[in-house]
């Protein structure tokens, strides 16, 4: 009793499963785990490395005014930081063991040259930033206000050194520089300096720090938004606001000019397929448009219902309206990215999303300044909803970033397709991919579970946590 | 320079064996020392603020052999996969255990946590310890410069080894015990009252086991592995270390029974040293030995190039020496015995 009909939907059906049931080739899952992990790591230390610098500039603020709710401020924002931390702390050992575990070729054929960044960071970052947080959160009283601004100072430097060497061993596979190809065919360093201050990590650092500002900023002004919207610590919530938007409209600004500028000529010039690649932009073009929207059609090779500014893209690349634009059809189809759709939306997300930050963000100055914030709730309620975004944006940029270098581990140099270790086994991978997948769904249901109690538990009543000292009275008001 | 990078790694090695063998010591020993809740807190607040700075040494040491020896680190880390992933595993849960319990007041919360803690703990213990021996036994490297080993496969150290086998489940042994005594040292130096005389109480009794399995590890990697005496023979200052070994065993004892919890800690940090130092000792050049020894990793065939090591030298001596000012300041900072009113 099969019809036709039914028989071709059985088809279709069968056809469908087979591609999600049939076993992946160990390649494509390690590239999978890897993005995963990293993925998923990445959205920790976006918010330590954000919230580091604004708790030095509230500690700043209470020494130098002598508020003791800057200081509030600062203690509240460490709490969270505290917790942060730690979760981006065992997410990145991972990411650490896993060039070893899965990525063996790669690290044999570049472990010369990027070994030396990875072991400078465990070296000049993680001692640091590691011995810091645990004074900054728990040695307060026994050291001292001056001190304590020290040790937020280091903690804050820590984790944007470690973020300098993460960069500067992404920016040499993007753009490697000062090495030279050995006799057994592996990479080897020759200039300890061009790696360290590679021109890519320059700009790459520059915008990605900027991201993580925006992320952290956000946040302080969200849960501002969230306290005085729900009438609960509106004081602090005030002042959360006040800093979070100011903060925040400077880094929105920063990640669009220079930084953004910056970063996409370095691609333009070294990348150029990636660029094309992003803008969708499959046949060279003199004064190519900018696209707003639009679907790539890797099939009949053009982008599909697009808008856009006639012109733009010549003009932001080159600065001339009728420059000339390569298009994807100039390159040879082993050369292009793997997943050209993907790195399409990622990078058109992320430009979206910082311009949305930066239309919000002005606008909140604005109302701040003329004195209307804290009384427009439909502005209030924007802030609050848009925390998420700033974390979407840093992962599509990063998706960009990752998918454009594609074909290459190490651009132009070496393919992602050799990078695995030949002898694990895809079983294997697919058994820790989805070891990884239980493990992170616990770890997040946890974040956001004590994330939730300390947003409850709100600034303002925190009480130094101090061993043995908390029955001594502070003041004398206290006392009586 | 590359023997430079060798006794830097160990070094490295070393220091992390120490610095968190004492935290996962206490998680071994969570439930003797601490027999309600509370107490249990305190052992927490033991290893509180330093545990995290000393699973650091852990990620630092990786990234310097990483650095040196790349090509061992490519083939280590992707031959013994599956193990070093559930370390990793074992390393998010434990931390879990350490820094969630306090977070909530409830009696369900906590010993979850003390459990997740302590269990994280010992199997720790035991895959450090197993992992070590699988270097000592020698792994099936081929011409590759790749291997892959199951976690186990007929439990014996020739022919298809796997990671566990008689020999490095005895390592395994080894390594929980010695860190069970190192971490009952410390938690003894940390704490007072009944907490210290139980910490001590495991120091006294764990001694004996020890001693038991530290002589019969001897036994088996002299029965299996001759040739790591040669380096001993060639250059006889090395039996100093197992001199020191011995030595410090009976130290341990010794200061045990005199109530003395600082030298006893670190007799048992230098316990921990020396049984490391004489393996390495032993295995110089081999970074990774192969069960055919013409496919071993040395220090020659594994190591990056000059001019990268060379340039790390600096910046490694530079930055040893700013990370081992942190430490003392940290340890400074919270020095002395935790108090039990703290929250």
């Amino acid at each position: 009793m099969v019809s036709e009909r039914t028989g071709a939907v059985t088809v279709v059906l069968r056809k469908f499963f087979l591609w999600r049931i049939s076993p992946m080739e160990a390649n494509t899952l390690d590239r999978i785990q890897f993005a995963f992990t990293l993925t998923y790591h990445y959205l920790f230390p976006q918010l330590t490395m954000g919230l580091a610098p604004l708790i030095v500039v509230f500690k700043t603020l209470a020494i130098w005014k002598k508020d003791e709710r800057w200081n509030e401020t600062a203690r509240f924002w460490g709490k969270i930081l505290g917790i942060t931390f730690l979760f981006g702390v065992v997410t990145g050992i991972p990411m650490e063991f896993q060039f070893g575990t899965n990525w063996a070729a790669f690290s044999r054929y570049a472990g010369g040259v990027i070994g030396q960044t990875l072991a400078m960071e465990g070296t000049f970052a993680f001692f640091l930033e590691s011995s810091f947080i645990g004074i900054f959160l728990f040695g307060e009283k026994r050291l001292g206000q001056r001190l304590h601004w020290i040790s937020a100072a280091l903690l804050f430097v820590g984790t944007w050194i470690s973020g300098w060497f993460i960069i500067a061993t992404n920016a040499w596979m993007q753009h490697p520089v000062g090495y030279e190809v050995a006799a057994d065919g592996s990479v080897q360093l020759t200039s300890f300096w061009a790696l360290v201050l590679n021109k890519w990590a320059i700009y790459q650092y520059l915008h990605n720090m900027g991201g993580a500002v925006v992320t952290g900023s956000f946040a302080v002004a969200a849960l501002g938004a969230f306290y005085v919207l729900s009438r609960k610590q509106v004081e602090y919530g005030k002042l959360f606001l006040k800093s979070g938007v100011i903060a925040a409209c400077l880094a929105s600004i920063w990640m669009l000019f220079p930084s953004g500028d910056l970063q996409g000529r370095m691609v333009a010039e070294h990348q150029p397929v990636t660029l094309a690649a992003m803008e969708g932009l499959f046949d060279t073009t003199q004064g190519a448009p900018l696209v707003l929207i639009g679907q790539p059609d890797m099939e009949k090779q053009r982008l599909d219902n697009a808008i856009h500014i006639p012109k733009m893209l010549s003009f932001i690349t080159y600065q001339r309206w009728e420059a000339q634009v390569r298009g994807l059809n100039e390159f040879p189809k082993d050369q292009h990215p793997d997943n050209i759709p993907l790195l399409y939306y990622s990078f058109h997300m992320m430009v979206g999303l910082g311009t949305i930050f930066i239309a919000i963000m002005v606008l909140s100055v604005f109302w701040l300044w003329r004195g209307w914030l804290f009384s427009s709730n439909w502005l209030m309620w924007i802030i609050m909803l848009s925390f998420p975004l700033p974390f979407i944006a840093n992962t599509v940029g990063w998706m960009t970033a990752e998918l454009g270098r594609q074909p290459w581990l190490v651009y132009g140099l070496f393919r992602t397709e050799h990078g695995h270790s030949p002898m694990v086994s895809s079983g294997n991978v697919l058994f820790t991919l989805l070891g990884f997948f239980g493990m992170y769904t616990v770890l997040s249901l946890l974040y956001i579970f004590l994330l939730l109690r300390r947003i409850e538990h709100g600034a303002g009543e925190l009480k130094l946590i101090e061993p043995g000292l908390d029955s001594i009275p502070d003041t004398p008001t206290e006392t009586y | 320079m590359e023997t430079a990078w060798f006794m830097i790694v160990a070094f490295m090695l070393v220091c992390y064996v120490i610095l968190d063998g004492f935290d996962i010591g206490a998680g071994i020993i969570h439930y003797f020392v601490g027999r309600n809740e509370k107490e249990r807190a305190m052992n927490i607040r033991a290893i509180g603020p330093v545990w995290d700075g000393n699973e650091v040494w852990l990620l630092a040491t990786g990234g310097t052999l990483y650095f040196a020896f790349p090509v061992l680190y490519a083939a280590g880390f992707s031959g013994f996969y599956l193990p070093l992933i559930m370390v990793l595993w074992l390393l998010i849960i434990r931390a879990a255990g350490i820094e969630l319990r306090h977070q909530l007041d409830n009696p369900m919360w906590t010993s979850f946590w003390d459990f997740v803690f302590s269990g994280a703990s010992i199997l720790l213990a035991i895959f450090f310890g197993a992992a070590l021996g699988n270097v000592v036994r020698g792994v099936p490297l081929d011409a590759t410069g790749y291997f892959f080993e199951p976690l186990f496969t007929h439990w014996g150290v020739t022919g298809e080894t796997g990671i566990l086998d008689w020999f490095t489940v005895l390592s395994g042994v080894v390594a929980f015990s010695a860190l069970m005594v190192h971490g009952a040292n410390y938690l003894a130096l940390k704490t007072e009252n009944e907490l210290n005389a139980r910490a001590r109480r495991v120091v006294s009794v764990g001694w004996y086991l020890l001693v038991v399995v530290t002589i019969l590890s001897l036994i088996a990697v002299l029965n299996m592995r001759p040739r790591i005496l040669d380096n001993y023979y060639a250059l006889p200052i090395g039996w100093l270390i197992p001199v020191a070994v011995i030595g410090s065993l009976g130290a341990i004892k010794y200061f045990n029974v005199k109530g003395n919890d600082k030298f006893a800690f670190i007799s048992s940090s230098v316990y921990l040293a020396m049984m490391l130092g004489g393996a390495v000792y032993g295995l110089y050049p081999d970074v990774l030995p192969a069960l055919d020894p013409a496919y071993s990793l040395t220090i020659h065939n594994a190591k990056a190039g000059d001019y990268g090591l060379g340039v790390g030298l600096i910046w490694w001596t530079v930055g040893i020496i700013i990370a081992l000012g942190y430490f003392t300041f940290l340890f400074r900072t919270f020095k002395g015995k935790v108090a039990a009113e703290e929250h």
